[in-house]
């Protein structure tokens, strides 16, 4: 068995994006999903510090430095991208706008309960930026994160442990391992990595899983 | 003649009190009026209620009110931005209060400062640690929590250009919390690269329109 890489767990969540989608990527692992976009497809990407079109980091010489993503860091503007305000920013993510919210995550649930917010360490203060937007405002918010933790404990889990960022919004998780959709029947298996099976699986994962009918491979490319 | 220019960045936060609430612009150093706010901590002014995206990068701007001790409570949305340290060593000491408020809350509630609305429901942080404790009401079967406004004392705010009626245009995404913090403040002073004369902005391209500004400084 052949865990995906991070490259490739961002391959796979990018081929999801249809083509006129406009999508938020979330800070760290997701925002590599713009590396991945499918020929042929135009993706418009939302930035919550107001950007729409945000395209990749700049050539060297070309920086400028108010222009940034939700990271802090440097991007540039595709043709036909537009800037706006903060409020208009997040009028966008709350009041349903946008088609993706791809994010990543500390824990989630089998009802689809999102924990990316917070791990409680009393050494570091807490920061919520656009999470809590994000999870409750697009359209459809879609997970990718690492199957379980460093230490091998489930991420996906029948509750989680870690303060939410907001109920019930998760529909689909990304991982390196399987494609899982989070239904009104509990967490459904869509996709597995080469070399596992459901046992395999249900072994790192909390959650109850069931296997869907139409079940397949993987098949990330080298990227 | 109306003319909001003022000849130094002493002049353009003179006035402000022990105790206000300063809503303190940009998202990190992108659109941080770091001049004006660095000016602020020159006043001596303390005891400083601070709205913000985060809590200060590096030594000025922000950072530099909150490394002195100025500032009593900061509510922002995300205070670990890049270099945070100054923030860091006060939360670390007790010498700070925090309340974290999410991002769009924030924008919002500042709008509905602005706006004249005395507070809103919205689904952001329902069911979460930070809707517990505020009222909540389901509205077409999702749940919502009330939201308060926020009005500053002063707004300071960073733009691209200006006229001497304070009309405002912006740079790429320097523009971010600009115009809400311009427009719910008592009263709003900002620091621009350039000013220019009464009609060269073009109408169509101002994004904050002068009645929102009180005092202009080129810097």
């Amino acid at each position: 068995m052949k865990p995906l890489s991070r490259r490739q767990m961002a391959w796979r969540a990018a081929q999801d994006l249809e083509n006129g989608a406009y999508v938020n990527l979330g800070i760290g692992l997701p925002t590599l999903c713009a590396d991945f976009i499918p020929e042929g497809r135009e993706i418009v990407f939302h930035s919550e510090n107001g950007i729409l079109g945000m395209g990749p980091a700049p050539k060297p010489g070309e920086e400028d430095k108010d222009l940034i993503n939700a990271g802090k860091q440097l991007v540039t503007l595709l043709r036909g991208g537009a800037y706006f305000h903060h409020n208009d920013a997040f009028l966008m993510i709350r009041g349903g706008h946008l088609d993706v919210a791809l994010l990543g995550a500390f824990e989630v649930s089998e009802a689809g309960d999102l924990a990316n917010w917070t791990t409680e360490d009393p050494n570091f203060p807490p920061g919520v930026g656009g999470a809590m937007d994000l999870a409750v405002g697009a359209k459809e918010v879609r997970v990718l994160v690492e199957h379980t933790t460093k230490d091998g404990k489930p991420r996906i889990r029948k509750h989680c442990a870690y303060p939410l960022t907001a109920p019930h919004c998760v529909k689909r998780i990304y991982t390196n391992l399987a494609v899982l959709d989070i239904t009104r029947d509990g967490v459904v298996v869509r996709e597995m990595v080469e070399g596992l099976d459901l046992a395999g699986l249900q072994a790192v994962t909390e959650a109850k899983l069931t296997l869907a009918n139409d079940w397949r491979r993987i098949g990330a490319p080298a990227v | 003649m109306i003319d909001k220019r003022v000849r130094s960045l002493a002049e353009a936060v003179s006035g402000v009190r022990n105790g206000a609430t300063v809503l303190c612009s940009g998202f990190g150093s992108v659109g941080e009026p770091v001049e004006l706010l660095n000016a602020l901590r020159e006043t001596g002014v303390k005891d400083l209620v601070c709205v913000a995206n985060n809590a200060g990068t590096g030594d000025e701007g922000l950072a530099g009110l909150i490394r002195e001790g100025r500032v009593r409570k900061i509510i922002c949305s995300f205070p670990r931005t890049t270099d945070p340290h100054c923030f860091e060593a006060a939360y670390k000491a007790g010498r700070i209060e925090l309340e974290i408020v999410p991002q769009g809350t924030l924008s919002e509630r500042m709008r509905a400062g602005a706006a004249g609305i005395g507070g809103f429901f919205v689904k952001t942080a329902a069911g979460t640690r930070l809707g517990e404790r505020k009222e909540t009401r389901e509205i077409d079967g999702e749940l919502y929590v009330l939201e308060q406004p926020i009005k500053g004392d002063v707004a300071l705010c960073r733009a691209d250009r200006a006229d001497r009626w304070g009309n405002l245009t912006y740079r790429k995404s320097a523009r971010n919390f600009n115009p809400v913090m311009a427009m719910a403040a008592g009263f709003t002073a900002v620091q621009v690269r350039e000013i220019v004369e009464l009609g060269a902005l073009d109408p169509e391209t101002v994004v904050t329109p002068g009645i929102f500004v009180d005092r202009l400084v080129v810097v």
